[in-house]
């Protein structure tokens, strides 16, 4: 029987992008979001296109309490988990709105936590599968036009690096992703560098690779690691008085 | 925030607020200010550009294919170069193709394109089974031929002034092969290219390329470019049915304007006419190849330059297209100004409510734009107007209004629909404020 891959919050266009990937290179998919309506939507664009075997479930990455029984009463056990789910929400509400900082940090960390824990529960037992987290290059520095989402993004980022450690003795690989600007809904109406933004195919392309030569952690567009290691190593004196 | 947006032919550029959307519902919320549709910004003018943009291409997705029937039904920012990747394989091809891939289904319909087979098959919005639009009213209708037809009719060719195009259910044409058996013959002059194509009507697709340049007895010398789609024995490869994505080349940057001239033209159509050394060739090639020569080299609209340019496309009766045609060639040779792709093609009978073809001769141009170039134009739409033609409002962004009104013989009966359907000009754009649609 084909593998099956489950991705977390399928609406979004990279999760699209992913979704139309595997399906091509013959996964069955099984898309995981709120709102069915869309999901219906693009189930029904994977079957056309790929003749694929696809099916749609209710997923809220913040109905913590749920998680264990969404996953276990899964129609079908994944073999590789794709958390796409994410909100770059609006950093100056947040900053003085707690219950726009906590959606924010909620969506963006404690909700992967809660179900990616579950998963890893499962795939620790049965000594197989992939995780694949879609963190941020937000994460890596915090800055102050998008340090909620970053710092949110980041503590997922660790949360990914040390699931792998404890599950690489299982055989169970975890991909951290961390895909810069992507041509999504997220950044609609922000100028980014054409050089730097890559298309939601691009990111299923990167993923469905990365996944197959099982490597730990990739940037989707390479340019993006050396424009990181600058912004990494730039003085915390020097980087504070910047206008980021 | 605003970007600057533009066209294909990156003339004129604007600043504009771009929304998208891949959900209806969440569409109608965004729809605060007046818009207009825009899929993958490859028509060449303003008719897709204004101060806030519906950006569909999210909206993309394939919703059912009926392989038996060849009727396949789908979001409209989906590119036709995708359509392909999933029908071909399957034995179904376009039932009409514009001479790129990379548009929408939604630009396909607001265009009304065309293709090599007009005379043969109509234009693009004959093969619509129905669709649904999101009209100013803010109610989605679904339209056809037969249910709500003004609607339909006023959509088709309407620049997306009725609004937002969203689901599209249209017919396929049945292939055996993805290859195309194509003739090539060579007509040393105007005259001799339309007798070509006048004994020709059965070919399915035909097209001319046509040098501009030349005077004399050459005046018009053109290659004829006739296809059928080939049958199983004759495809050379393996994979009959093989949609191919072919490596692509990019254009790197934007050449200096001086690269384009006179001379530079007149080599290139002198090479051009020369590659075909027999008086007719006979080959079987890719339909990739065949009907979209120009999108293997990606963003060849930077060629132009800078400054952008102009594509300049009219339709002529056939009553007046010969003596038409002499004379606008004529101004267009003495005035030096070249293009590189000239493409003549006799239009079929087709008399829609504001769709561009009408039965006769079609010519599209490239004009780099340079002084003068605006002034020779409204010369030669004076020209077009007076032979009884009009110009292609997609490849357009500069006809003065009066040009329009004078040759679009339905316009007053389109403004009428699509004030009935956008009472409040919730659907706007700088093509349809310069040509005055909405009132």
């Amino acid at each position: 029987m084909e593998e099956n891959v489950l991705i977390l919050g399928a609406a979004s266009d990279m999760a699209v992008g992913i979704a139309r990937k595997f399906a091509a290179e013959g996964y069955s998919i099984t898309l995981a979001g709120r709102n069915m309506d869309r999901l219906k939507a693009i189930e029904a664009d994977l079957k056309v296109r790929h003749n694929g075997n696809v099916s749609s479930v209710m997923f809220d990455a913040l109905d913590f309490e749920n998680h264990y029984n969404f996953y276990h009463s899964l129609p079908e056990k994944p073999d590789v988990v794709i958390s796409v789910f994410g909100l770059l929400g609006d950093q100056e509400e947040a900053q003085s709105d707690w219950k726009s900082c906590q959606e924010i940090l909620f969506s963006n960390y404690v909700g992967a936590v809660s179900i990616l824990n579950v998963v890893a529960n499962d795939f620790e037992k049965r000594k197989k599968g992939v995780i694949v987290g879609i963190s941020s290059v937000a994460g890596e520095r915090g800055r102050q036009s998008n340090y909620l989402y970053g710092s949110a993004k980041a503590g997922f980022t660790s949360y990914l690096s040390g699931l792998r450690n404890r599950m690489f003795r299982h055989g169970v690989h975890v991909l951290t992703v961390k895909p810069g600007f992507v041509k999504t809904k997220m950044i609609e109406n922000m100028k980014t560098p054409g050089p730097l933004t890559a298309t939601p195919k691009e990111v299923g392309e990167r993923v469905f690779k990365a996944v197959k030569a099982k490597t730990d952690t990739i940037y989707v567009r390479p340019i993006w690691s050396p424009v990181m290691i600058m912004i990494r190593n730039i003085p915390e004196g020097v980087f504070k008085k910047m206008k980021l | 925030m605003k970007k600057s947006i533009s066209n294909w032919n990156n003339y004129p550029v604007v600043e504009a607020k771009e929304i998208s959307f891949d959900n209806p519902k969440e569409l109608s919320l965004k729809l605060t200010h007046s818009s207009i549709p825009h899929g993958n910004g490859r028509c060449y003018g303003d008719a897709s550009l204004f101060s806030e943009v519906v950006n569909t291409l999210r909206y993309d997705k394939v919703l059912a294919f009926d392989e038996t029937h060849g009727i396949i039904t789908c979001q409209s920012g989906v590119l036709l170069s995708e359509l392909l990747q999933i029908i071909v394989p399957r034995g179904w091809f376009l039932p009409v193709t514009p001479g790129t891939k990379f548009i929408t289904v939604g630009g396909a319909i607001a265009s009304d394109v065309h293709g090599k087979n007009h005379h043969v098959d109509g234009s693009f919005s004959n093969h619509i089974v129905s669709m649904s639009v999101l009209t100013g009213t803010g109610e989605t209708l679904i339209c056809s031929k037969n249910q709500n037809s003004d609607l339909f009719w006023a959509t088709c060719g309407g620049m997306g002034l009725t609004g937002i195009i969203l689901d599209v259910k249209f017919r396929l044409k049945g292939i055996h092969s993805s290859h195309i058996r194509q003739k090539q013959i060579k007509a040393e002059n105007l005259d001799h290219v339309m007798e070509l194509f006048d004994q020709n009507t059965e070919s399915t697709y035909s097209v001319a390329w046509i040098d501009c340049l030349k005077s004399g007895k050459n005046f018009g010398r053109s290659i004829l470019m006739l296809g059928e789609h080939a049958g199983t024995d004759e495809t050379p490869v393996e994979n009959k049915l093989l949609a191919k994505e072919k490596s692509l080349m990019t254009v790197p940057f934007h050449f200096p304007s001086f690269v384009l001239n006179g001379f530079s033209v007149k080599l290139f159509n002198a090479l051009y006419y020369a590659k075909n050394y027999k008086k007719e060739m006979n080959s079987v090639v890719h339909y990739d190849g065949y009907f979209y020569p120009l999108d293997s080299i990606l963003e060849w609209n930077k060629i132009y330059g800078k400054k952008g340019f102009v594509q300049y496309q009219f339709v002529l009766p056939l009553e007046t297209s010969k003596e038409g045609l002499k004379n606008i060639l004529t101004r267009i040779n003495k005035m030096g100004m070249g293009s590189f792709l000239a493409v003549l093609k006799l239009f079929g009978h087709q008399d829609d409510l504001i769709s561009f073809p009408m039965k006769g001769y079609t010519l599209a141009l490239d004009f780099p734009i340079r002084e003068g170039l605006f002034g020779f134009l409204d010369e030669l739409d004076q020209v077009v107007a007076d032979f009884g033609g009009r110009i292609y409002l997609s490849k357009d962004a500069r006809m003065k209004k009066e040009i329009f009104w004078k040759t679009y013989p339905h316009a007053t009966e389109f403004q009428r629909i699509i004030k009935k359907y956008d009472p409040d000009n919730r659907f706007n754009s700088n093509l349809s404020q310069r040509l005055m649609l909405k009132v």
